[in-house]
Parts: C-alpha cells; structure tokens; sequence
C-alpha cells in the first residue's frame, strides 16, 4: 500500500513539475487532482475541528453554551442559499469584519506603532541611554543612524497629504531606497529558504521514490 | 519552628531529620534562633554532614503584599528586602515563599525564587480570599543534586491581601491615549470630508494604473483575474483587498469586461459575491452579475497556487491584480502571470513576499499604500477623512522620532519609554 502511495506522490510530484515545460494534461491531471484532494481534506479537516470539536464538545461537554453565537451566526450564513432572505447573511458578515477590525486595531497600534517607536526612538551615539556619548563602537552608531534615518524616511514615502517634491520629496525618494534595499536582502533571504522546499521534493523523488539518496 | 524535610521518602523524611537533630544537639550549634521575631529552621538531610557554624541567612525585610495591578484578578503580588546576607557568596541560597488562608493557620510553600530575587508574583490565589505571606531566606548545600543540609529563617507573617481584577490596565494607558487621538484625527477629517472640504492626496502611481489595467483587458476582450490573497476575513490586509475589488469590479462592469475572482477561504468568497454582485448594482448592470463570478478553489495553499496557475495560462487573462495577504504562493503565481504577458497590480503588507511582487509585477502597492488604496479609488468622504487622519498620527510619529532621538541621544530624557507597551 505504502508503495502505491509512493509511486502515485512521484506521479503527481513530477506532473505538477512538468509545468516548467508548458501546460500539458500531465499538469492538469495533478493540479485538478491536488485542488480536489485539498478542498475535500480542508472540508472533512473544518468540520471535525470546528463543527465537532469546538462546537459540538464545547456544547455538550464543556457546557461553553456563548458558542451557541457563534453558531446562528454560521446559520444566517448559509440563509443567502434561500434568495428571499438571503440579505440576512450580511449580518454575521458585518459582525466578522467590524468585530475584527476593532480587535486588531489595538494589536497592530501596539505593534506596528507603539513598539515601532520605542525600539527606534534610541541614543545615536552610546549603546544605551544614560551612557556618555560617542561611547559606542562605530558600527553601532552607523546601524544605529540607519535604522532611526531609515524609520523617517521610510514612513515620510508613506505620508500621503503631501506631495513628494522640494525637501520633503528627496526624503521620500531616500526612504523608498531604503525600502527596496531592505527588499533586496530580504529577496534574497527568502530565496534560500524555498530552496528548503525543492530539496524537500528533490529528497522525496530522489531518495523515497528511486532511493538514489540514502 | 518544624523540620524542613526535603526528601519525601521515610528515610529522608523521618530517620535522617531525627539523627541530624541529634547530631545538631551534640556538636552544641542547635538551630533554633529566632531572630527579630522571625524563625529560623535548620536542617541536616545528611545524618553525616554536620551542619557548619554560623550560616543561617539574616531574615528579608519589610515584606509588603498587595493585589497584583492591572490584571484580570487570580495574582498577589509581594516584594520584600533582600537579606543581608544575600550578596555574592553570601549565606543566601534562596528564598521561599509560603502562604496560609489565616494568620496561624498552615503555610504552605507556593514558589521560590534564587538569591538576588526581591518579587514574586502568586499567580495561584482566589479572588475574594485572605490570605496571609511569610518568606523564608534560605541557606542550602547540595552535592550531586543530593540536599546535604539546609537553614532557612522566615520572616513574620503579612497579611491579609485579596486578589482581585481590574477593569482597565493602567500599563497601556499610552495605547489608549494614542488609539484616542488617532481616532479623534480619523473623525475630524470625515467630518470635514462630508462638509464638502477637498482633502488632498498624493498620486499612488499603482493605483493611477488600476483605470489603464482594466481599459487594456476591455480593448483586449479578455478577462480580469482579482486575486484576494489567502487569508481569511480575520486579516486586515484580506479585508482591504476586498474593498478595493469594489472599485475594481465597479470598472469592470461598467467596461463590460468579465471579471473573475477565484478564491481560498469560504468566508471571502461570500464577502467577494456581495461586493461584486453590489458593484454591478451601482453601474445600472446588476443583471450582468453571475454568481459564478467568485468561485471557491481550495484552502490548500499550493492548491490554490497550483489552480491559479492553470488558470492564467489556459485563460490568458490581460489583467491580473494581487491584492491581500500573501504567502509563498506569491511568486509561483506573480511569475507565471508575468509570463503570460497579464498586466500585473500587486498590493500586500507582507514584508517577505513585497520584493517578489516588485520584481515581477508592473506595478506594486506597498504595504499603507494597499490600505489607503480603497480611499484613494472611491474618493469617498469617510475614507478619505480616515487616511487624512492617519496621517496626521504619522505626523505626529515622525515628530515623535526626531524629538526622542535627539534628547535620548543628548541624554536629556528617556523618550522612548512613553511608547514601550507592557503586555
């Protein structure tokens, strides 16, 4: 059995890789077996997790009856299948997006902007504040200008009430510099962590199916 | 006073106690001193080991337990002043803290923490009880992970403290003055929008191109392809994506050029439907829509991935636009639209997946911008008083930088600690 399911992963491992030649039936074969396999396994995967496990154990176990919310919610989802009051499944829809965007404005505000802040807001020229200055070694106070420079100008690009010319547009054109350096090294790093990914097919075909690999 | 037993098993426990008594007893140092009210315990676990001269520890001082602030109830805290003895290679091993629901009632241990600590946090208390804290400064030897002997001496009892929750956390009040004032910025300006003052906004080149996208598909006659990324509706990005589907559809509808918007995620596709099916409403064309316009593909990423890419190259769309979350699928599917010679408009605030999208797309909309995209295509007064007032909070951030930098720099005043969060 284990070898059927071997030979069949090599089979659609290599049609889906086929695909840097051209489209071909090969290709479509797998990609219309690999989106039907996953939708039905993210389906059964949903319903075990959510449907049984959170709801239905949550309900009849754990006595957690606020999941019954949760619940109508989903209900006066499936209403938009019934064209009369189908408008109904606007309802939880307005309550998912309101409700999470009010979460998260608090998350991201104390992330993205609070913390932001405070780890850039430092002493230019000392490894902390309190310290005398230009007590810090030299790559310290130059990763330190750049990363409090780039910071400005980085958010000035994003400023949008004014127009990028005269002093304020230099500093917008050095902040999407900055950006596209950032972008370049980051490019570069995330390249080599795909590469995990080829190897992780190369091994399977390689080594599990023609144990060339041992 | 009581034996401190250490082992649980009966010779530990019982014998050796008994016979290290015995042994204290006759060499004449017997451990019970009470110190400044306090107690003093002494113990050897090893009848062998004689307990050396002189090394029971000075008890803490002014021990103070209060309800732990800020928190949603269940903790206590206590601080205390260290022993003398807690110094480098002072009689300090550790200290252990004990708790009793009545003054004279039984202490039991519910922490300890090492030498050189003068907090602890009791993370096990009720809401609503007494409860009363002693703490013992602790000397101890141990050989081989093996305790050979220990003295402790424990502080008075201080109680009593009740646990309790609180409504607001006073740690964050810098979170919520500045959620407050960007919010009051937020609705001034959609106020001044609606009044029918013109708020200005620099040109997004990303954006000016959305017009060109989907005029190039129309004179083509070949579909658009909108992809909402692979997030759910939990993700701001995903939401902002769909927003500006609207516009997009709106054009779409009103070129009479197909729109398609193949999805991951149930919840999006609804969401998708509503705001396409709307779109074709407010251009005069709802009876254009067709339901079959959003369609669901799989949650699997690479799923999707791999369907998106089938896709373009059998359909040849002439326009593909990449707007939400992305993840490692960006440029299997960048790349073969890219391919397929589509015009391509991305927009996402992923940082990792940017530079993909940069490279092989026409034009890409970075992070704020996919978020000030929707204002900037429908010129709505709510949404343009909303980007107004956010930037009137980056303003104020970017003053915030220079200010703090330079007097942290000069060492006048801490700056950053207004914005440090405490979770």
């Amino acid at each position: 059995m284990d070898a059927i399911g071997l030979w069949i992963g090599a089979f659609l491992t290599l049609g889906i890789i086929s695909f840097l030649y051209k489209d071909n039936p090969w290709y479509k074969l797998s990609e219309a077996i690999f989106v039907g396999v996953s939708a039905g396994y993210w389906f059964i995967t949903l319903f075990w997790d959510s449907i049984y496990s959170k709801f239905y154990i949550g309900i009849t176990d754990k006595g957690d009856y606020y999941l019954i919310v949760g619940a109508i919610l989903g209900f006066l989802m499936l209403l938009r299948l019934v064209p009369k009051i189908g408008w109904i499944s606007r309802w939880p829809l307005s309550f998912i997006v309101g409700a999470i965007s009010g979460f998260y404005l608090i998350n991201y505000f104390s992330s993205n902007v609070m913390r932001q802040v405070a780890n850039t807001v430092m002493p230019l020229f000392s490894t902390e504040y309190g310290q005398s200055l230009f007590t810090a070694p030299i790559g310290t106070i130059v990763a330190n200008i750049i990363v409090a420079g780039g910071t400005f100008t980085g958010l000035v690009y994003f400023f949008f009430s004014k127009e990028h010319k005269g002093a304020f547009g230099v500093t917008a054109r050095i902040g999407i510099w900055v950006i596209m350096i950032t972008f370049g090294a980051t490019f570069g790093y995330t390249v080599m962590s795909r590469m995990s990914l080829l190897i992780g097919r190369m091994d399977f075909i390689f080594g599990d199916w023609l144990g060339l690999i041992k | 006073m009581g034996f401190v037993c250490e082992n649980v098993n009966f010779i530990n426990g019982v014998i050796r106690p008994l016979l290290a008594v015995s042994v204290v007893f006759l060499f004449g140092f017997a451990g019970v001193v009470a110190q400044d009210a306090g107690e003093v315990d002494t113990v050897a676990v090893d009848s062998a080991a004689a307990i050396p001269p002189n090394v029971t520890p000075v008890m803490i001082k002014d021990l103070a337990v209060r309800d732990n602030p800020n928190d949603d109830g269940q903790a206590v805290r206590l601080n205390w002043h260290l022993s003398a003895d807690d110094h480098e290679g002072g009689k300090v091993t550790s200290y252990r803290i004990m708790r009793a629901t009545s003054l004279d009632g039984e202490y039991i241990e519910v922490g300890d923490v090492p030498a050189g600590n003068s907090s602890f946090i009791d993370n096990s208390t009720e809401d609503g009880t007494d409860y009363f804290y002693k703490i013992a400064a602790i000397n101890s030897l141990k050989e081989d992970g093996r305790l050979i002997w220990s003295v402790m001496s424990e502080s008075d009892p201080v109680g009593p403290v009740r646990s309790s929750a609180q409504w607001f956390d006073l740690q964050r009040i810098n979170v919520f003055v500045g959620v407050i004032f960007v919010c009051s910025a937020i609705l001034y300006f959609i106020n001044r929008a609606k009044s029918g003052k013109a708020l200005f906004i620099r040109k997004i080149a990303g954006l000016e191109s959305v017009d060109e996208a989907v005029g190039r598909a129309t004179e083509m006659g070949r579909k658009i392809f909108y992809i909402p990324g692979i997030n759910d509706m939990d993700n701001v990005q995903t939401i902002a994506g769909v927003t500006i589907l609207g516009r997009v559809a709106q054009l779409a509808a009103e070129y009479e050029t197909w729109i398609e918007v193949p999805v991951c995620k149930s919840l999006v596709m609804i969401t998708a439907k509503e705001i396409v099916k709307e779109a074709y409403a407010k251009v005069g064309r709802p009876d254009a829509f067709n339901d079959d316009q959003v369609h669901y593909l799989t949650d699997d990423q690479f799923g999707y991935a791999a369907a998106i890419d089938g896709m373009i190259v059998r359909e040849k769309p002439a326009t593909i636009f990449y707007m939400g979350a992305f993840f490692a699928e960006s440029l299997i599917m960048a790349e073969t639209g890219n391919a397929s010679g589509a015009i391509q408009i991305a927009g996402t605030a992923m940082p990792s997946q940017l530079p993909f999208f940069v490279a092989a797309c026409d034009y890409t909309l970075i992070g704020e911008e996919l978020f000030a995209a929707s204002a900037y295509l429908s010129r709505e007064p709510r949404l343009l008083g909303s980007l107004k007032g956010q930037d009137v909070g980056k303003a104020v951030i970017l003053i915030a930088l220079i200010v703090g930098v330079v007097l942290e720099s000069l060492n006048v005043f801490q700056f950053s600690r207004w914005f440090s969060v405490i979770d």
